[in-house]
């Protein structure tokens, strides 16, 4: 037993020289998660910070002006244009000058003095139609805010209704606490999963992975060998990604760092268990990067982290279920947001488990049964 | 490199393009019996096409909402009502708090929408709330939710309102108009996006891998040793690529057009030509990768983190470019794939519009000849 474990430490130690003793290597390693983890950061979110509008007022009133002061004075607002005809929008959209134009009809004032309700015409480009949409939700809070204003010095009762919005875990709505906690799981996976594949396809097609097995080391410790260099990188990269979480972008942390290393763990597990499951599969390391990338975009796109598991078709979400990264988002997300527990967790854990026991034991099959 | 006899300039020419013949079909034997190009060519374009243009959709429909009716009034219930009837909300009832709390915290609900037990007073007296918990875990969809619910109290207070019964209609309604996609329908610009994805990742991996192997085996500087001479190598290695890219490309858009049911506005024509540009922008980008680490596994794992992640985050598929810090911003301005995203975006849903069809298109034109001619130098150099 103290033997096994020697050797597979000795196998760790050897994997680990080998994979970061060139400079290269070592850097393509550990620096692209950092960094990703610090560009997407930014990029990732769906929130806007800067919208070009174009203004069509045919009305000229004060209150037609009081409306768009609203908008330049929001901070996220800028007027790129002031047209003169209802023609001129169609250019302003086209071109992608303006994102959104907004219309106002010559009798503004008037309807809203005499005491009825005016339409404001919000033209938005819809060739990314979520864009829009925010764009135009954030138009609808600004005139929410006007209607509210207007009816406080002209003493018209406001609508309704008025809505009290609380959001939990993220008081402000960023996507970007959302996105972050995401990525921790997201730019760890594709490398533990390739490097663990590339590195058994690497001593195969190089001919040492024979002299590996006549010496005394079993299959399984050969394996063990093989996973456990993965995961120790694979863990320090998604340290990485979570110490810029929280140091660069400062997003509180509510959960336990253990529950969260637990989960990271079983998740790197799994994706030791499937690197392994391919190089068996593979013959070359060609064929096994291959593989690991056709792998990698499934598991990335349709894992919920930047379009959600259920908008999606039923049979594809049923397809999820498969996706080891799907649960190692949500449990970054909610140790890091909310702060649950291993017991909220389970229902996340067990699929980890599962999938790296099945891969696990099915690579070691095919590795046996291979040798013989 | 200078032949000692100056031949006339046809016979030059005539010897050139045989030899980009022969490494064409060299090239192609190659192609056709390596199952891994075809793949990459032919069968991951497809799979990635259907797996995401069914599994991406940023569209939210029957969201599970709790509803807390603390006192079933008439008008606390035709508000329930409108929850019930509205294609967008899934409503589950609890007359308190805790309960509606409780599958928050289990996720089983994204929100939570409280009538208070004096809202048929304080409607009567014009001054009533409703308070809305989100989760505001995704952010994006917390917010759309919230839109939701605006949308149908508005729909319940125009109601009251033309009933006559309390409450005034708002001084100012906007009315949203979404050009381009007027059905609100994501895979619009999602299906595009993912064109650029699909087109950006087999570019550059089709040709990064085989240089990179060719390298390594050795049989590249075999190949310099002949006459045939580097620009040439590169010509004949890049056209069966391109060839099989195009296939992939084509695939896409058929099934864009007829399984996803994008419309194509623009004219066919003008979409050939801006992805022959970019595919040829993606195939450099593999081939310089290629010459320049000459190494299978360095250069994957390259090709990979500059293409596909970024293509993804950077190129305004999804995330809006105007609202990216500056420097965040600079950087997408190097990525051929925000050009080629503007330009699908448009040709599809928008039609031809040239003012962003031209700029576009020459970028990518010039970030092409940059890497045919950065591969070139890198092939030279290696000669030395």
């Amino acid at each position: 037993m103290l033997a096994s474990i020697l050797r597979i430490l000795a196998l760790t130690r050897k994997e680990l020289l080998a994979v970061l003793k060139d400079r290269s290597s070592r850097f393509s390693l550990l620096i692209p998660p950092v960094v990703q983890a610090l560009i997407f950061g930014y990029a990732a979110t769906y929130d806007l910070s800067h919208v070009t509008y174009a203004a069509l007022d045919q009305d000229h009133t004060a209150a037609s002006r009081q409306l768009l002061a609203g908008l330049d004075g929001s901070g996220v607002f800028e007027r790129v244009g002031d047209l003169q005809h209802a023609s001129d929008v169609a250019a302003f959209i086209d071109a992608r000058r303006a994102l959104l134009v907004v219309q106002i009809d010559p009798d503004f004032e008037r309807r809203l003095l005499a005491g009825g309700s005016a339409d404001v015409q919000i033209i938005a480009d819809g060739r990314n139609s979520n864009t829009a949409g925010t764009a135009m939700g954030y138009v609808t809070g600004i005139v929410n805010q006007f209607n509210a204003d207007w009816g406080a010095v002209h003493g018209v009762a406001s609508a309704a209704v008025q809505i009290v919005v609380r959001a939990w875990y993220n008081p402000n709505l960023e996507t970007r606490w959302f996105m972050i906690p995401g990525m921790i799981g997201t730019l760890t996976l594709l490398q533990t999963m390739m490097l663990t594949a590339m590195s058994v396809a690497r001593e195969r097609e190089q001919g040492t992975f024979d002299q590996l097995l006549v010496t005394p080391f079993r299959p399984y410790e050969i394996m063990a060998g093989k996973a456990l260099p993965c995961m120790l990188i694979g863990v320090v990269q998604a340290t990485g990604v979570l110490l810029v979480a929280q140091l660069w972008f400062r997003i509180p942390f509510a959960g336990s760092y253990l529950t969260l290393y637990v989960g990271l763990l079983l998740f790197l597990l799994a994706a030791v268990g499937i690197g392994l499951l391919l190089s068996a599969v593979a013959a070359t390391m060609q064929q096994a990067m291959l593989y690991s990338m056709l792998l990698n975009m499934p598991f990335s796109l349709l894992s919920g982290l930047a379009t959600p598991i259920s908008s999606m078709p039923r049979p594809v979400q049923y397809l999820t279920a498969i996706n080891p990264l799907r649960y190692a988002i949500d449990i970054t997300r909610r140790v890091y947001l909310e702060g649950a527990g291993i017991g909220l967790l389970e229902a996340d854990l067990w699929p980890l488990g599962v999938t790296a026991l099945l891969t696990l034991s099915a690579a070691s099959w095919l590795f046996s049964h291979r040798m013989q | 490199m200078t032949p000692h006899h100056q031949p006339s300039a046809s016979d030059a020419w005539r010897s050139k393009m045989r030899r980009i013949r022969a490494l064409v079909r060299k090239e192609t034997h190659q192609v056709a019996r390596d199952p891994s190009s075809i793949a990459i060519g032919v069968v991951l374009p497809l799979i990635l096409i259907l797996f995401f243009g069914y599994g991406l959709s940023l569209d939210v429909k029957n969201v599970p909402v709790a509803l807390v009716i603390e006192e079933p009034t008439p008008e606390a219930m035709e508000l329930v009502a409108g929850f019930q009837l509205s294609a967008y909300f899934h409503p589950r009832i609890t007359r308190s708090m805790p309960p509606a709390q409780q599958l928050l915290l289990e996720h089983r609900v994204d929100g939570i929408v409280r009538i208070p037990a004096d809202f048929s007073r304080r409607v009567a007296a014009g001054d009533a709330q409703l308070q809305l918990i989100v989760h505001g875990g995704d952010a994006n969809r917390a917010r759309i939710i919230e839109g939701y619910v605006q949308g149908v109290v508005g729909v319940w207070a125009a109601r009251q309102a033309a009933e006559g019964r309390a409450g005034a209609a708002a001084p100012v309604n906007v009315v949203e108009r979404l050009w381009f996609n007027e059905a609100n329908d994501s895979s619009y610009f999602l299906v595009p996006g993912l064109v650029v994805l699909v087109m950006t990742l087999i570019g550059a991996l089709l040709t990064a891998m085989v240089m990179a192997r060719e390298w390594e085996r050795g049989t590249l500087e075999a190949l310099l040793v002949t006459p045939v001479r580097s620009e040439e190598i590169l010509l004949g290695k890049t056209l069966p690529y391109f060839v099989l890219g195009l296939i992939g490309f084509v695939l896409c858009v058929l099934s864009a057009r007829f399984l996803f049911h994008v419309p194509l506005r623009g004219s066919p024509w003008v979409l050939l030509t801006a992805s022959t540009l970019y595919l040829f922008v993606a195939l450099g980008i593999g081939l310089l990768i290629s010459s320049w680490v000459k190494n299978q596994l360095v250069a994957s794992q390259l090709t990979l983190l500059v293409t596909f992640m970024p293509a993804f985050m950077l190129s305004g598929f999804l995330f809006d470019l105007r609202s990216m810090p500056t420097v965040v911003r600079l950087i997408t301005y190097v990525l051929p794939a925000r050009y080629y995203v503007a330009l699908l975006q448009s040709v599809f849903l928008a039609g031809d519009v040239w003012s962003v069809i031209v700029p576009n298109s020459l970028v990518l034109a010039g970030m092409g000849a940059a890497l045919a001619l950065a591969s070139r130098a890198a092939m030279r150099k290696s000669l030395d």
